[in-house]
């Protein structure tokens, strides 16, 4: 992965730059290496590049200032959350301000009138839901690292979860934000009402990986907690009649709260590790929850029980106590350490397929797997077409991450060719960076560098990622069609 | 000479906006025109009718998804999803009744262009959260495209939110896919007579904090519930509060009636059915209770819902106004005198965010007036050199909703 190269004026400038940067957050900065060892990769850890300097600002204020300052002198600038991202959105650059919002970490204002909570975006995801459960609310979009990852990483990166077939991703429950733009303007955008006035630059920004903006605040929507949640395992013996089970779930009007799905290398990887109960010798695995009244969940769980018998399926629980629910989702939320045990190193895929194209993409991974002579276990959002398919390798032996991303790669193009997409909720970050020709052509692409350049016109906000070409913004903004140029279009008209 | 260009084809969409940049002659973007009153009048020489790029060209049901051509009538998309027992969550207003034409003409393009979203958005989300992808013209004269075919997506800027709401000054839509859902298979609505002000505004947020999942709540205050073609809500003599649910049969039993014991305090109880049930959310979703007379301008402010009560009152002490909430009160629908301008309108929204769009007045107001709310200052910047990413030479739908813009 080919990054920017390093400025090397800016780089001399260092200790000037240090400076600059302590007398605009006099206990924010960090700058000797082993001290910044730990913000040099994210969740991608096989990227690693040590910062040119760190900053921890406490206030919008400094950020506003700190922004300013770098976009006047050129130096480009790094945002990062908590740092949990899987495609190397927050991979700082050796000539770059990392821009940490771990100081961000309060919550602002809890509203049960409006059903909102305001909060800096260095709080957790599962914070937000802490500050409101004791009113039986809870924050919806729940991805995986929710105890570590931030409300302010989640709306960079547009985060999903388990529960976003039924309940949306990031951007179907933010209502407002405060951001700071590369020339230290602060931004509010909505709020405590629904639905942008103008542009709907929020819904942009949200997924826009810190290239457009620094987020500083943040108020979502929280929802009061379904009262009863029941979760049905179902094992086939060939995914094929797992991914059958689940059109045929919602082709009969039922959007489960949660529809995940494993493979066999994964139910024994999960079974190995905490005896969860799976059973071993199932093809494929489903976990359907149904979350609401006790009286419909009741109702929906027999006719999903119908519905997977009538899908063959050869095993089938219902949970009776929330005892029994927690045992059922324990091997699916402990699959990625499970699989992590089983071999040395593992690599996390992110692509999305139309949910009928199932078979197709199972049994063209389980073909390359042979080929590569590496494992592959899948875990899957299916009521989305959300795959997660791990690849199973060792760093230590020459070749074989190379090897492993070759792999990966094949499988995410595989996605697009389905139908599908690059990635579905990790981000493009700098892993997907360069596959982002298989899905969109270069006018595609230069559309939306263009409305980059709408917010930071040097290119100074997280550059390297998400674009697998960098062209400058007067480049991208020169017209092709001139003055009287194009004849009189020869099409119908009146 | 004024032209209208009618393409059949992206490829006729394209030669239409190149030459339109060639001569710097701007295009009015619109597919059967219904909503041509909304917004800031035009001024633009030709017309790009988008109205023959038309039809569902992908429909898979146990997808949840559904693509088609801008031009493409609502109401033939919606026979499509009823005849799979599914719709269109976000339930997107017909203006049919407020610009007084007939119902059922718009299109998919103009439902996504305007981000038209009814009762249930509070609880589905707006059409912006449907909108996956999308082909278009951008005002440079290039094809692009954005999103996909699927639900679970981040690959690249959204630029569908974008285009959601940018009535046609982005880019001329040449085909939307859209997220669809399962239609419910029941509805019931709990009425609640005589709450009024701060206490229909309790009601509606009991509602909406309890587990019973609301489908939407609106209230109607005496004098618009008097206008309903339901008996129920125009019998009741006072202001009606209304809570929908939806779901399958035994749990909207089961949510209605546990509603029913948890808004009793909040006033008499009864409850809406079938046909009455569905006439009603018509009513809120069209505001077509507030047709009438033709001669009020017809605003749409979305506020906090705890604020709404507030700016309601504000906005009677005004002057003449007849007004209702739906959204749980966070969205007002609002007939004012025409001596109303839109500075008291925007007044009363007051200190606590939110915004005010003029919906109907005549040309010559909506041209002097800022119908969208104003943006100054950095925020206002941000969107002009957004609409100049995508249309520097201002050809589509310029000064739609911004002069400038």
């Amino acid at each position: 992965m080919r990054m920017p190269e390093p400025d090397r004026d800016v780089m001399a400038q260092r200790a000037a730059i240090i400076e600059n940067l302590r007398a605009i957050a006099p206990n924010g900065v960090i700058a000797e290496d082993d001290e910044m060892r730990v913000y040099e990769s994210d969740g991608l850890s096989a990227y690693r590049t040590l910062p040119m300097v760190v900053v921890l600002p406490e206030t919008t204020a400094q950020v506003a200032a700190i922004l300013k300052y770098c976009g006047e002198a050129g130096i480009k600038v790094v945002p990062r959350g908590a740092g949990t991202s899987l495609s190397g959105g927050a991979l700082p650059l050796a000539d770059g301000v990392l821009l940490g919002l771990g100081k961000f970490n309060r919550v602002l204002d809890i509203d049960y009138d409006n059903r909102t909570v305001t909060a800096q975006p260095g709080v957790t995801n599962l914070a937000i839901t802490h500050a409101v459960q004791d009113q039986g609310f809870y924050y919806a979009p729940d991805p995986s690292s929710q105890i570590a990852c931030s409300i302010g990483g989640n709306i960079a990166e547009n985060s999903g979860g388990v529960h976003s077939l039924k309940y949306g991703l990031t951007t179907n429950n933010v209502l407002g934000i405060e951001f700071v733009t590369i020339d230290g303007e602060v931004i509010r955008i909505g709020g405590k009402h629904l639905d942008a006035e103008g542009y709907d630059l929020l819904g942009l920004l949200t997924g826009s990986e810190g290239l457009l903006g620094v987020i500083t605040e943040v108020t979502v929507r929280i929802l009061q907690k379904p009262s009863t949640a029941r979760a049905v395992l179902v094992g086939f013996e060939k995914s094929e009649q797992a991914g059958t089970c689940v059109a045929a779930v919602i082709g009969a009007g039922i959007i489960p709260g949660g529809m995940e799905m494993m493979d066999n290398p994964a139910i024994n990887a999960a079974e190995d590790f905490i005896n969860c109960g799976y059973p071993r010798d199932a093809g494929a695995l489903l976990i359907v929850e149904l979350d609401g009244p006790q009286v419909e969940v009741d109702y929906l769980i027999e006719r999903v029980r119908e519905i997977a018998e009538a899908n063959g399926a050869t095993s089938l629980r219902v949970s009776q106590n929330e005892a029994e629910r927690d045992a059922f989702w324990a091997g699916r939320k402990a699959a990625f350490p499970a699989v992590g045990r089983i071999s040395p190193d593992y690599y996390c895929m992110d692509g999305t397929i139309p949910r009928a194209k199932l078979p197709e993409i199972l049994s063209r991974m389980s073909e390359w797997s042979e080929e590569y002579g590496l494992k592959v276990a899948n875990v899957f959002h299916a009521g989305d077409g959300n795959l997660h398919p791990l690849i199973l390798y060792d760093a230590n032996k020459p070749g074989e991450l190379e090897k492993t991303e070759e792999f990966g790669s094949r499988i995410l193009l595989a996605c697009v060719e389905l139908g599908g997409v690059l990635t579905g909720e990790h981000g493009v970050g700098v892993e997907k960076r360069d596959l982002m020709g298989a899905m969109f052509n270069e006018e595609d692409l230069n559309q939306q560098q263009r409305v980059k350049c709408a917010f930071d016109p040097d290119g100074l906000l997280n550059p390297g990622k998400v674009f697998p070409e960098l062209h400058r913004c007067a480049e991208l903004g020169r017209m092709h069609i001139h003055k009287g140029q194009m004849p009189f279009p020869d099409i119908p008209r009146f | 000479m004024a032209t209208t260009f009618k393409p059949e084809t992206e490829a006729q969409v394209l030669d239409a906006v190149r030459w339109a940049v060639s001569e710097a002659s701007p295009l009015e973007l619109v597919g059967t025109g219904t909503k041509r009153a909304l917004g800031r009048p035009m001024q633009a020489e030709n017309t790009l009718d988008l109205s023959a790029l038309a039809g569902i060209s992908l429909y898979e049901p146990e997808e949840l998804i559904l693509g088609a051509g801008p031009g493409t009538p609502l109401a033939e998309i919606e026979v499509a999803l009823a005849a799979e027992n599914q719709m269109l969550p976000f339930e997107p207003m017909d203006f049919g009744p407020l610009f007084g034409h007939a119902v059922g003409l718009g299109t998919i393009g103009g439902v996504f262009s305007c981000n038209l979203s009814g009762p249930r958005r509070i609880k589905a989300g707006a059409a912006r959260d449907h909108l996956l992808g999308f082909r278009s013209v951008t005002g440079r004269g290039d094809v692009v495209k954005s999103g996909g075919r699927v639900v679970k997506n981040v690959t690249g800027y959204d630029l569908s939110k974008l285009v959601c709401g940018a009535h046609g000054t982005l880019a001329a839509l040449t085909e939307v896919t859209f997220k669809v859902l399962p239609a419910p298979e029941k509805t019931r609505t709990v009425l609640v007579f005589g709450a009024t002000g701060e206490t229909a505004i309790e009601a509606m947020s009991a509602a909406m904090n309890s587990p019973h999942e609301v489908a939407s709540t609106a209230h109607l205050p005496a004098e618009v519930a008097a206008r309903s073609a339901v008996g129920y809500v125009s019998g009741a003599g006072g202001a009606v509060t209304a809570v929908r649910v939806e779901g399958v049969g035994p749990s909207v039993e089961h949510r209605c009636s546990a509603l029913r014991d948890a808004l009793a305090k909040f006033g008499a109880i009864e409850e809406l059915h079938g046909h009455n049930s569905a006439t009603f959310w018509r009513e809120v979703r069209d505001a077509s209770l507030l047709a009438e007379p033709r001669d009020r301008h017809i605003w749409r402010l979305s506020v906090a819902p705890s604020e709404s009560w507030r700016i309601a009152e504000r906005l009677h002490a005004a002057g003449e106004v007849m007004h209702f909430h739906d959204w749980a009160g966070g969205l007002i629908w609002a007939a004012v005198a025409p001596t109303f301008t839109a500075e008291t309108v925007r007044a009363a929204v007051g200190p606590n965010g939110g915004h005010a769009t003029l919906v109907r007045a005549p040309a010559d107001i909506r041209a002097a007036a800022q119908v969208f709310e104003p943006q100054s200052g950095p925020l206002g910047s941000l969107s002009a050199r957004v609409k100049a990413s995508f249309d520097p030479e201002r050809v589509l739908n310029p000064g739609r909703m911004y002069p400038g813009v």
